[in-house]
């Protein structure tokens, strides 16, 4: 069974949400990681890119294929996880841990669009 | 033919085991039990047992086996070896590929064994079908009475001696002394014929089992009893593109002839004849327009199916059919079918990866030092 964090949103396309102020948080979940398999390579963002709900921002490679990450929030990119250029296992051994960008949102109602952990429970399996 | 899924001999045992399954030519497979990861290393560096009971298999005999054969083969079969086995392709008359497959000169006059691959099992039946009038043979695919296992990697000769618990027998000298591309038969106490060979798709040394599925499950069993890595297609795809190895609908297909895929060296032109000779002396004299070559990228990211490959200008010159980040070399490096013009080695070429670019060369295909036992 995949762990499902409390107190995060989710989306869709298994990325995760923590909200600090006007501050989104991303990463993916454990399902996503488990369905990849062995994480080799993460295609990260620069830091001041533009983001948008929706639309993809970089990608995780396994070992069989490329997954596309998309944004849950619209916004632009304040920090990358660079530690994972170098260790990009660290979204399989943690993934709630190991979160990818911060976003500094452009309009926090793009949040309730988002499902909570329940409600993502539903889709994980 | 049938519209729902196909299942191997092996299938309960695969999801007892807790295997990822996806559907794969039309079975239902494992993709991988562990990692992808640790099972390639396995195979690279112990020993490791596919399941690839849904390979196909035909048997071809009559007094016109060996002309019909060569007739639908781009190798040469006359004066085969009993015991040999070539490989080589089945290809329509403009040189296009029908299949790639094994075929067993048996220990029998006038007798072939062709192991062709799942996806195609229906189409090379009507295909050997459909070329066969004027010749006095007999086309028998028995696919479904036939498991077969791949035990792969430099542990599997020993694995196979205590597999088969012929220690200290003749028949253990002779499984050890079986040269790469060559079969033995043995029978189980029922009289159940198991043809083992000294074949694979990894680039390591290994053996294939083919016999019934009740032996097909004790063997399988007695290799999980041992410690033997069950593998998954997973790897046996990172393995095969390691060792150079196409597949057929990547580097293979109605649109990709041998000559284009590099593979002249199994099509005998001067054989008198063969479907698709024409065409592929002509592509070979002439250069066939696209070639199929292996591209390294400098930067680590990772060139998959169907991503384009440019020139610097970015105009498209072709287009990426497998590629990994290799696990054994630690190397972005994918198979490619390019204009023949960029396939020289050291030619620079780039990959478009979504939104970026990046650049790359021409290396050869064989990515990885294959250790077959010759």
């Amino acid at each position: 069974m995949a762990k499902i964090n409390e107190g995060l949103l989710y989306c869709e396309s298994h990325e995760w949400v923590k909200v600090d102020g006007n501050v989104a948080i991303i990463g993916v979940s454990d399902f996503a990681q488990e369905e990849m398999g062995d994480i080799t390579y993460v295609d990260l963002p620069s830091e001041g890119d533009t983001v948008t709900a929706g639309e993809d921002f970089g990608a995780l490679e396994s070992v069989k294929a490329s997954s596309e990450l998309y944004s849950p929030v619209s916004g632009t990119v304040i920090a990358v996880n660079s530690e994972l250029e170098d260790a990009p296992e660290k979204v399989n051994e943690d993934p709630y841990a190991s979160w990818i960008i911060k976003v500094e949102m452009s309009d926090t109602k793009e949040l309730d669009a988002l499902m909570n952990a329940s409600s993502y429970a539903e889709i994980a399996k | 033919m049938s519209d729902t899924i196909k299942t191997t001999c092996l299938h309960d045992k695969h999801l007892a085991l807790g295997a990822k399954m996806s559907p794969f030519a039309g079975f239902d497979m494992p993709i991988q039990y562990s990692s992808i990861t640790e099972e390639h290393n396995a195979v690279r560096k112990a020993v490791g047992v596919f399941d690839v009971s849904h390979m196909g298999e035909i048997f071809v005999s009559g007094p016109d086996a060996e002309s019909f054969v060569n007739h639908i083969f781009t190798n040469d079969v006359r004066g085969m070896e009993d015991g040999h086995i070539l490989y080589g392709m089945m290809c329509y008359p403009d040189g296009g590929v029908v299949d790639d497959l094994l075929v067993y000169k048996e220990f029998e006059q006038d007798h072939y064994l062709l192991v062709v691959n799942a996806a195609n099992i229906d189409k090379d039946d009507e295909w050997l079908r459909s070329n066969a009038a004027g010749y006095d043979v007999v086309i028998d695919n028995q696919s479904e009475a036939w498991g077969q296992l791949a035990v792969q990697g430099p542990g599997s000769e020993d694995e196979i001696v205590s597999l088969l618990g012929i220690d200290g027998t003749e028949a253990e000298e002779e499984i050890r002394n079986l040269k790469f591309y060559t079969f033995a038969d043995a029978e189980d106490d029922k009289g159940n014929r198991v043809i083992i060979s000294r074949t694979g798709y990894t680039g390591e040394d290994g053996y294939e089992i083919y016999a019934t599925p009740d032996n097909i499950n004790y063997l399988w069993d007695e290799l999980m009893s041992d410690g033997v890595a069950p593998c998954g297609l997973g790897c046996r795809d990172t393995l095969r593109f390691e060792a150079g190895l196409p597949l057929y609908g990547d580097e293979l297909s109605a649109e990709i002839s041998p000559v284009m895929a590099g593979l002249s060296m199994f099509c005998k032109l001067d054989k008198p004849e063969f479907v698709g000779k024409e065409a592929l002396a002509s592509q070979k004299a002439e250069g066939a327009p696209r070639k199929l070559v292996g591209i390294e990228l400098h930067d680590v990211a990772i060139p998959r199916a169907g991503y384009p490959v440019e020139l610097e200008d970015g105009t498209q010159v072709g287009v990426v059919t497998t590629g990994y980040h290799s696990i054994s070399l630690d190397r972005s490096i994918c198979f490619a079918l390019v204009d023949s013009k960029v396939s020289a080695l050291g030619t620079p070429l780039w990959i478009r990866i979504r939104k970026k670019v990046f650049p790359g060369e021409v290396v050869k295909k064989r990515f990885y030092q294959t250790n077959y036992k010759k």
